[in-house]
C-alpha cells in the first residue's frame, strides 16, 4: 500500500503505510503535510475495508478542512495493488476540480505503473524514477 | 590476470589486475602501442628488443598518458622507475601495466611502492582538458568499475600543457572507447563520438613542449637511482612521437563532427547489440522480458539506479520489455556510462526507437537469418582485428559474463566449444572472411573490435538453434558469407524478375516481383518442398515468422537455386515460366537429393531448437510458480493486514 501525497504541494507515496515517494512543492512544511497524510491513512483504509470485495476503483478521499487552520484538500487514490496516492492541495485553490483531482490520479497511476514496469525496481523501494518525478513536478506546477 | 606473464619480461612484481582495470589497461596499452607505429626513432634501441608477442608502448604516448594523470612529475618519474621501464629501456605491458597500477595508486594517495600496488585500486584517472566547455563530463573516476577514459593523446598534450597554465579542467574527453563491450575499435569509435571534441581541440591543438620534457630530464638522471638507466631516453623521444601521434588523431578527426556523436550507435555497435540481443531472444522483432534484460544488464555492474534511469530512458513504451531498438539504446547507454558518460537527461535522438528502426531497417536482420552461419563471420572479423590489438585483451572480456546462463546453458556450451574452434580456424581465415560482400560492413569491420565484443559475442552470438531469422530483412549487411557470397551475384539477377531462390527468404527489395516469379517459378524447380516454398514465398515478406520449419530448407536450397538460376536467362516475372521450368529441371534431379539433404539437416536443427525452446519453457514455467507462490503470499500478509484499522 503505498502513498502519494500531494500537497500544494506535496506528494507522498506510501506502500504499506510507508512513504514510497514524498514530493511537496513548497517545502517547507513538509511534517505537516507528513501527519495530515498518515491521519489520512486511516481513512482511506476505512473506506477500503467498506468497499469489501468490491473492486477498487478510483476513489478519492476528500476531507474537506481536515484542520480547521489550515485549508487542505486531502485526496486520496488506491490502486488495484493497495498503492495508496495521497494528494494534499491548498483549499485556496479552488479552481481544482474534482475531474481535474481525478486525471491527476490517473496521470499519476500511470505513471507508477511506468515506474512497476522498469524491472529494476523492486516493489517496496523508494521509487526514484526521473520521469516519475518529472511528472509529478510538471503536475504540481500546472496545480499551484 | 598476470599482466607480468604477457610482458614476457619478468621484471615487474605480479600483478593482480581485475576485469576492468586489465580490460582498460590493456586497452591504454594497445592505444600507445598503436601511436608507437609511426613514430621516428620510437624510443631507443631497446625498444626494438621488445618481447615477441607483446608491443611495446611507446614512450611518447605513454608519456602523454602519464602526464595525463595529473600527477606531479617527480610521481610519475617515480611510476617510471618502480614499473622497469626504465630497467629494461621500453614499456612493455608489464611495465605498463606496473605504470598504471602505480598512477591510480598515486591517485589515491598511496605511497609510491611496489606494495601498493598488490590492493584493489579504482581506475587511474587521465583528465584531458577541453578547450571549450560543451562537452563536460563528471569525474567517471567516482564510478566505481567505470573504466579510465581512453586519454586521446592530443587532449593529453593539451592537458599537459594546460596544467601548467590554467586550472585542471576536469572536462573529458566525449571519446571514451567502448571497453565494457561494444565493438568498436577503439580508433574507430573514437574517430566517431570524438570528432565533436577534438575538433575543438584540434583548433587548438599546440605542439607538445619539449621544455617541461627537458625540465624533468634533469630530473629523471638524479631521481634514477635505483633503477636507473634509459628511462630518460624514453621521454626525450616522447615528444617527436607525440607530434606523430596528434597529426595522426587529427587526420581522424577530419571525418566527422557530430554534437551527439557518444549516442550515436555505430554499425558494429548495433551488430553487437543485435547479436546480444538474439542471445537472449532469438526472434529480433520479439522483445526481451523485464526480468531477463535485467540479468542481463545487472551483469554490466552498473549501479541499480543507474539501471533503472537507462531502462527508464530505453523503454519508450514502458511496456516492461524491450524491443530491439529498445534494447539497442539500452545497450549502448549502458557502454556509454561505463566509458564515463553521463546519462541524458533524455533519450537521446539518435537513440529513440524510431531512428534506431530507420537508421538500421532490415539489414541486421538478415544477420538473423543465416544464424549457423552468420556467427563465425563476425568472429572471424572480429578475430582478426583483435589480432592486430592487444593480444591480452581477449581475456579482458569483462563486463557481461554470458546472461543466457539460465536460457541458453546448453547452447552456450555447445557455441564455446564452437566458437574455441573457430578461433584457431578463424584467424587463420582472416584473409578469407568474406566481408566483401558487403563494403559497408567491411570498413567498420576493420576497426577492429574491442576484446570484450569478440568474446562476448563468440559467446552469445552463436545460437545454433534459433529458428531461422526473418525472411524479408534485407541482406545488405549480410554477415553470412557463403550465402551472401551467393546472392550477392544473383541479386542483380533477381532485381530484373529472377527470383532469388524461390523458397529462400526474399531478401532482396524487388520482393514483389520476385515472388511471383517465385511462384511460377518455383513449382517446377522444386519438386521437393514444392508446396512449402511456394507457400512461403509469397507470405515470406507477410509472415516472417511463420515458416521457420521450411527456411533452413530454403537457405540450403538456395545454392542450388543459384546454379540454377545463373543456368538460367534472366525472366520477366510474369513472363513465361515454362520458359524457365525447361531449362531447371534437368538440374532439379540433380538437387533433389541434396535437398534431401538439406531438409534432413534443418530437422535436425529443428529437433535443437524444439529441445532448446522446451527448456525455456519448463523454466520459465518454473519462475512462474514461484512468481505465483510469491504473489499469494503477499496477498495473503494483505490480507490479514487488511482489517486491521489504524487508529
Amino acid at each position: 500500500m503505498g502513498w502519494i501525497l500531494v500537497a500544494s504541494a506535496a506528494v507522498i507515496l506510501f506502500l504499506q503505510n510507508y512513504p514510497l515517494y514524498i514530493r511537496s512543492v513548497p517545502t517547507e512544511n513538509e511534517l505537516k503535510f507528513h501527519y495530515m497524510v498518515h491521519t489520512s491513512l486511516d481513512v482511506v483504509d476505512e473506506k477500503i475495508s467498506a468497499m469489501g470485495k468490491a473492486l477498487v476503483d478510483q476513489r478519492e478521499l476528500y476531507l474537506g478542512l481536515l484542520y480547521p487552520t489550515e485549508d487542505y484538500k486531502v485526496y486520496g487514490y488506491v490502486t488495484n495493488s493497495k498503492v495508496k496516492f495521497v494528494m494534499v492541495v491548498d483549499s485556496s485553490n479552488t479552481a481544482l476540480r474534482d475531474n481535474e483531482i481525478r486525471s491527476m490520479f490517473r496521470k499519476l497511476h500511470n505513471s507508477y505503473t511506468d515506474v512497476m514496469c522498469n524491472p529494476f525496481y523492486n516493489p517496496g523501494d523508494r521509487i526514484q524514477s526521473r520521469a516519475f518525478d518529472g511528472m509529478v513536478t510538471s503536475m504540481m506546477i500546472q496545480v499551484c | 590476470m598476470e599482466a607480468a606473464a604477457g610482458g614476457g619480461c619478468g621484471s615487474g612484481p605480479p600483478l593482480l589486475l581485475s576485469e576492468g582495470e586489465q580490460q582498460c589497461y590493456s586497452e591504454l596499452f594497445a592505444r600507445c602501442a598503436g601511436a608507437a607505429g609511426g613514430g621516428p626513432g620510437s624510443g631507443p634501441p631497446e625498444a626494438a628488443r621488445a618481447a615477441p608477442g607483446a608491443a611495446t608502448a611507446a614512450s611518447g604516448p605513454v608519456a602523454d598518458l602519464f602526464r595525463a594523470s595529473q600527477l606531479p612529475a617527480e610521481t610519475l618519474h617515480q611510476i617510471t622507475e618502480l614499473c622497469g621501464a626504465k630497467r629494461v629501456g621500453y614499456f612493455g605491458p608489464t611495465q605498463f601495466y606496473i605504470a598504471l597500477k602505480l598512477i591510480a595508486a598515486a591517485q589515491s594517495g598511496l605511497p609510491m611502492r611496489i606494495e601498493s600496488i598488490k590492493c584493489e585500486l579504482p581506475l587511474p584517472r587521465f583528465m584531458m582538458s577541453k578547450t571549450d566547455a560543451e562537452i563536460r563530463f563528471g569525474n567517471m573516476a567516482e564510478l566505481h568499475g567505470t573504466k579510465v577514459q581512453i586519454p586521446y593523446l592530443i587532449t593529453e598534450k593539451n592537458t599537459f600543457k594546460r596544467m601548467d597554465d590554467e586550472d585542471k579542467q576536469e572536462t573529458q574527453s566525449p571519446t571514451m572507447s567502448p571497453l565494457a563491450s561494444p565493438p568498436s575499435s577503439p580508433p574507430h569509435y573514437q574517430r566517431v563520438p570524438l570528432s565533436h571534441g577534438y575538433s575543438k581541440l584540434r583548433s587548438s591543438t599546440e605542439q607538445v613542449h619539449p621544455a617541461p620534457y627537458e625540465a624533468r630530464q634533469p630530473l629523471v638522471q638524479p631521481e634514477g637511482p635505483s633503477l636507473g638507466g634509459p628511462g630518460a631516453k624514453p621521454l626525450r623521444h616522447q615528444a617527436s612521437l607525440i607530434r606523430s601521434f596528434s597529426v595522426e588523431r587529427e587526420l581522424q578527426d577530419n571525418n566527422s563532427s557530430y554534437p551527439d556523436e557518444p549516442w550515436r550507435i555505430t554499425e558494429e555497435q548495433r551488430e553487437y547489440y543485435v547479436n546480444q540481443f538474439r542471445s537472449l531472444q532469438p526472434d529480433p522483432s520479439s522483445f526481451i522480458s523485464g526480468s531477463v534484460a535485467k540479468n542481463f544488464f545487472t551483469k554490466s555492474k552498473l549501479s541499480i539506479p543507474e539501471l533503472s534511469y537507462i531502462w527508464e530512458l530505453s523503454d519508450a513504451d514502458c511496456d516492461g520489455a524491450l524491443s530491439l531498438p529498445e534494447f539497442c539504446a539500452a545497450f549502448h547507454l549502458i557502454v556509454a556510462r561505463k566509458n564515463g558518460y553521463p546519462l541524458p537527461e533524455g533519450l537521446p535522438p539518435t537513440l529513440q526507437p524510431e531512428y534506431l528502426q530507420a537508421a538500421f531497417p532490415k539489414p541486421k536482420w538478415e544477420c538473423a537469418l543465416f544464424d549457423s552461419y552468420s556467427e563465425p563471420v563476425p568472429a572471424n572479423q572480429q578475430l582478426r582485428d583483435l589480432n592486430r590489438m592487444e593480444k591480452l585483451s581477449i581475456k579482458d572480456v569483462a563486463d557481461f559474463p554470458v546472461p543466457t546462463q539460465d536460457v541458453t546453458g546448453d547452447d552456450k556450451q555447445a557455441l564455446k566449444s564452437a566458437t574455441d574452434e573457430a578461433l584457431p580456424k578463424d584467424m587463420s581465415e582472416d584473409s578469407a572472411t568474406p566481408k566483401d560482400s558487403n563494403s559497408l560492413k567491411a570498413r567498420p569491420r576493420s576497426r577492429s573490435y574491442s576484446s570484450t565484443s569478440i568474446e562476448e559475442a563468440m559467446k552469445r552470438g552463436e545460437d545454433p538453434p534459433t529458428p531461422p531469422p526473418r525472411p524479408q530483412k534485407t541482406h545488405s549487411r549480410a554477415s553470412s558469407l557463403d550465402l551472401n557470397k551467393v546472392f550477392q551475384p544473383s541479386v542483380p539477377a533477381s532485381k530484373s524478375g529472377l527470383l532469388p531462390p524461390p523458397p529462400a527468404l526474399p531478401p532482396r527489395p524487388c520482393p514483389l516481383q520476385s515472388e511471383q516469379g517465385s511462384e511460377a517459378e518455383l513449382h517446377p524447380q522444386l519438386n521437393r518442398a514444392p508446396s512449402q516454398a511456394a507457400e512461403s514465398s509469397p507470405t515470406k515478406k507477410d509472415i516472417p515468422y511463420s515458416q521457420p520449419p521450411s527456411k533452413p530448407i530454403r537457405r540450403k536450397f538456395r545454392p542450388e537455386n543459384q546454379a540454377t538460376e545463373n543456368q538460367e536467362p534472366t525472366t520477366a516475372v510474369g513472363g513465361p515460366a515454362s520458359v524457365a521450368t525447361v531449362k531447371p529441371h534437368p538440374t532439379v534431379q540433380k538437387q533433389s537429393s541434396k535437398q534431401k539433404k538439406a531438409i534432413q539437416t534443418a530437422i535436425r536443427k529443428n529437433k535443437e531448437a524444439n529441445a532448446v525452446l522446451a527448456r525455456l519453457n519448463s523454466e520459465l514455467q518454473q519462475q512462474l510458480k514461484e512468481v505465483h507462490q510469491e504473489r499469494i503470499a503477499l496477498e495473503n500478509q494483505l490480507e490479514q493486514l487488511r482489517p486491521v484499522t489504524v487508529l
